[in-house]
C-alpha cells in the first residue's frame, strides 16, 4: 500500500510537467493544426536560461536567497522562451500557413535541431548541475511514503498555471479570440479578429509554460543539458494525443494519465505479466495503453471537443 | 688451398657488409589516440607515455637480428570518433609500421581492430575496457588493462564480500557497457553467494529512476548497483537520497567520474562505491620511479592511462627483441607468450588478447572525492 501510494505520488509530479508541456503541443495544434515539435526544445531553453541567470547573479550577489534566484531565474527565462516561442511562428511557421501540412510539420523538426544545435554551442555538450532551490529533504507524511517539499512545489506548481490557463481560454476577451480562431481562422478574421495576433499569443503562452515546465523540470532532477527537451517533449506530444490533441482539458488529463501509466507500468509491470515483462519494458507500456485508447477512442480520452479547442 | 682462400674472403666480406648494416635499423610503431577533443587528455597522456618508452628502449640500443634497432613514434589523432579511427588505423597501417599503441576509447579501438587484423599488424590497447573489442576473435588484438568484464566480477565479490551485501538490487541502462557490465556484476554476485533482489531497467537519456527505485526501495536491499554511465548515475543517486533509501550505491567507471561528483552533490557519501580498471600510480610496482620520469620529461603530471601506454609499448619492444625479429608476423606468436614486469605489474595475455589478472581498484567517496580502498588482482 505504501508502495502503491509512493508510486503515484512520482506519477503525480512527472505527470503534471508532462501536462504543462503538453498544453502547450495542444494549444498549437488546436489553432493551426501543427504538430510543433521544437516545443519540447523550448523547454531546454527554459531550463538553461534560468540556470544562466541563476549563477550569474549568484556570483554577482553571493548569499540571495534561493527563493530570489529561482524567482530572478523564472523572471528571465519565461519572457525569453515567449521571445523565442514568438520569433519561431512569426520566422518559421507563418509563412507557411497556407501551405500543405507537411511543410510546417518539417520545419518544426528542423526548428527543433536549429535549438539543440544552438544551445549545444552557447552552453556546451555537457551536464550542467541545475540548482535544487527547494529543498529536497525527504518528509514522512506517513509510514513508508516520503515526499519532498520540490515535489509538492512542483506539483502545486503545475496545477496552478493549468488552472490558470483554464481561466484565461474560458474566460477572457483573448480566450474567446482563441477560441473563435480555433474553429476557423478565416472566419474568425472576418469577424474583426486579429488572428496573426492570436495566434503569435498561442504560441507565446505555450512557450511560457514551456519555460516554467523546463526549469521544474530542472530543478526536480537537478540536471540541464541541451538534449534535455526531446524526451520530455515527446512523453507530452504522447500526452497530448492520449488525451485528444486539441483538448485543452485532455492535455492535463493525457499528462497525469502517462505519469501515473509510467510509474506503475515501472513499479507494477512485473506482478502484472508474472514475470514475462520487467520494467526495460516500462515505455512500451506506456505506448501500449496509448494505442488501446486510440483503438477504442480515436480522438483520445477526451476527444478533440470543437467548442473547447484553444 | 685455393679453395680455403675463397671461402675466407667470402666470409670476410659478409662480415663486413653485416658490419654496416648492423649500424641502425629504423622501426616505426604508431599511437593512436584522441589529441583533439573533449578526451585529447587521454590521448596526449597515452602519447606521452609510449614515447617515453620507446625513448628508454632507443637509450638501451637493443639489437634485433643482429641489427641495433632505432624506434620511432609515429602519433596520429583519432579525436575519440570511430569513424576517423579506421582512416587513421588505414594509414598508420599503409605507413608500415610494425605495431601499434592505442587506441584510447573503446569506440574507436573496436572499428580500428579490424584494419590493424586485416593488415596482420599488432594493436594493443592502453584503456578501452569493452568486453567486444577481445571477443572478435582477432589474432593481432592485445589490452594491458581489465576490462569490464573483469571489472563487474571484481565489484561483485568485493560487495558481497568485504561490504557484506546480502540483497542487492541492479539497474542498468541497456547500453551494450551498462549491460556488459551489470551481468558481470550480478553474476558474480550469485557465485559469491549474495542475492539479486530486483532486476531494473533504465536507458541512457532518463533521468528519471523514482518509479524503479520505489520499486527496489520496497524490497529493502543492502545495496543498489547501477551499470551506466554518470549522467544517469548523478540523478540515481540524489532520488535514492531524495526517497530516503540507505542502501549503499555501487556503480562501475562510468559513474568513477569527476562529473559524477559534480552532478550528484550531497547525494554521494561514504556508502558510494565505485571501480576503475587499473591500479592507482602509487600501488604500482614501478609508479614512483615513472612518476619521477614521466613529470622530468614532459613537466606535468600522469593524467591516467601513460604507465599503461608504456607498458603496451614496451610490451610490442620485448616480443620483438624475444623473437629476434621486428616483422609482425614473426613476433606475433611471442607476443601472445609474453611474461613482462611492466610499471603497471606483471603483462601477459590470455588467449583472447586480455591481460591475464588485469587489476581493478574500488573507490569510496570520501570528503569530495574518489579514495582508493583497494585494488583487487
Amino acid at each position: 500500500m505504501e508502495t502503491f501510494l509512493q508510486q503515484t505520488l512520482n506519477g503525480l509530479v512527472s505527470g503534471s510537467i508532462y501536462a504543462l508541456v503538453a498544453l502547450g503541443y495542444t494549444m498549437v495544434y488546436g489553432i493551426l493544426g501543427l504538430i510543433n515539435f521544437a516545443h519540447g526544445d523550448l523547454l531546454m531553453v527554459g531550463a538553461l536560461v534560468a540556470l544562466q541567470t541563476v549563477s550569474l547573479l549568484n556570483a554577482a550577489v553571493p548569499g540571495l536567497h534561493p527563493v530570489v534566484l529561482l524567482a530572478a531565474g523564472v523572471a528571465v527565462a519565461v519572457p525569453m522562451c515567449m521571445a523565442v516561442g514568438y520569433l519561431i511562428e512569426r520566422i518559421g511557421y507563418r509563412r507557411l500557413r497556407n501551405a500543405p501540412r507537411l511543410a510546417p510539420l518539417i520545419t518544426a523538426i528542423g526548428v527543433s535541431f536549429l535549438l539543440q544545435t544552438l544551445a549545444m554551442i552557447i552552453w556546451g555538450r555537457e551536464f550542467h548541475v541545475f540548482p535544487q532551490l527547494v529543498s529536497t529533504t525527504p518528509m514522512q507524511p506517513m509510514d513508508g511514503v516520503v515526499v519532498s517539499p520540490l515535489q509538492i512545489f512542483t506539483i502545486v506548481v503545475a496545477f496552478a498555471l493549468m488552472g490558470g490557463l483554464m481561466l484565461l481560454v474560458n474566460k477572457s476577451r483573448l480566450g474567446r479570440a482563441m477560441r473563435a480562431t480555433a474553429e476557423n481562422h478565416r472566419v474568425a478574421g472576418l469577424m474583426g479578429i486579429n488572428a496573426n495576433g492570436v495566434i503569435a499569443a498561442t504560441f507565446i503562452i505555450g512557450s511560457g509554460l514551456a519555460a516554467l515546465a523546463g526549469v521544474l523540470f530542472a530543478s526536480n532532477y537537478a540536471i540541464a543539458h541541451y538534449g534535455m527537451g526531446f524526451t520530455p517533449g515527446l512523453k507530452a506530444f504522447t500526452a497530448a494525443v492520449l488525451g485528444g490533441i486539441g483538448n485543452l482539458p485532455g492535455a492535463m488529463v493525457g499528462g497525469l494519465v502517462l505519469g501515473l501509466v509510467e510509474s506503475f507500468g515501472a513499479g507494477y509491470i512485473e506482478h502484472l505479466t508474472f514475470g514475462f515483462l520487467n520494467s526495460s519494458y516500462q515505455d512500451i507500456f506506456a505506448f501500449m495503453i496509448l494505442g488501446a485508447v486510440l483503438i477504442f477512442r480515436p480522438s483520445g480520452l477526451l476527444g478533440e471537443r470543437v467548442a473547447d479547442r484553444a | 688451398m685455393k679453395h680455403n682462400k675463397l671461402i675466407f674472403a667470402l666470409a670476410a666480406a659478409s662480415l663486413a657488409a653485416g658490419a654496416v648494416h648492423a649500424k641502425e635499423v629504423v622501426v616505426r610503431i604508431g599511437h593512436a589516440g584522441p589529441l583533439t577533443g573533449p578526451a585529447a587528455a587521454f590521448g596526449k597522456d597515452g602519447e606521452n607515455g609510449a614515447r617515453l618508452a620507446i625513448e628508454d628502449a632507443n637509450a638501451k640500443g637493443i639489437k634485433i637480428g643482429g641489427d641495433t634497432v632505432k624506434f620511432e613514434l609515429v602519433s596520429e589523432d583519432d579525436q575519440a570518433d570511430p569513424r576517423t579511427a579506421t582512416t587513421v588505423a588505414q594509414r598508420l597501417t599503409d605507413s608500415g609500421v610494425k605495431g601499434v599503441v592505442g587506441h584510447v576509447t573503446s569506440g574507436a579501438s573496436i572499428p580500428a581492430s579490424r584494419i590493424y587484423e586485416q593488415a596482420g599488424i599488432p594493436v594493443i590497447t592502453p584503456s578501452s575496457t569493452s568486453p567486444k573489442l577481445t571477443q572478435q576473435g582477432y589474432k593481432m588484438t592485445f589490452r594491458v588493462i581489465a576490462n569490464d568484464l573483469q571489472q563487474g566480477n571484481a565489484l561483485g565479490k568485493y560487495a558481497v564480500d568485504q561490504l557484506k551485501a546480502k540483497k542487492i538490487a541492479v539497474i542498468d541502462d541497456r547500453t551494450a557497457y551498462g549491460q556488459g557490465l551489470a551481468d558481470a556484476f550480478a553474476n558474480s554476485v550469485k557465485t559469491s553467494g549474495g542475492q539479486i533482489a530486483g532486476r531494473e531497467f533504465t536507458n541512457d537519456k532518463a533521468t528519471d529512476f523514482m518509479a524503479i527505485l520505489t520499486k527496489i526501495k520496497a524490497m529493502n536491499p543492502d545495496a543498489v548497483f547501477y551499470g551506466g554511465m554518470d549522467a544517469q548515475a548523478a540523478p540515481l543517486a540524489r532520488q535514492m537520497k531524495q526517497l530516503g533509501m540507505t542502501a549503499k550505491l555501487l556503480t562501475g567507471d562510468g559513474g568513477c567520474t569527476g562529473e559524477m561528483i559534480k552532478m550528484a552533490g550531497d547525494a554521494l557519501s561514504a556508502t558510494t562505491f565505485c571501480t576503475q580498471a587499473g591500479i592507482p600510480l602509487d600501488k604500482m610496482p614501478g609508479g614512483a620511479a615513472f612518476r619521477t620520469q614521466f613529470k622530468q620529461r614532459y613537466g606535468n603530471d600522469i593524467h591516467v592511462y601513460a604507465p599503461y601506454a608504456y607498458d603496451a609499448m614496451m610490451s610490442v619492444i620485448e616480443a620483438m627483441k624475444t623473437a629476434n625479429s621486428v616483422e609482425p608476423a614473426k613476433y606475433q606468436p611471442a607476443l601472445r607468450a609474453l611474461a613482462y614486469q611492466g610499471v603497471t605489474g606483471p603483462v601477459a595475455f590470455d588467449d583472447k588478447g586480455d591481460i591475464k589478472g588485469g587489476s581493478i581498484t574500488v573507490y569510496n567517496f570520501d570528503a569530495g572525492k574518489w579514495a582508493p580502498l583497494q585494488t583487487i588482482q
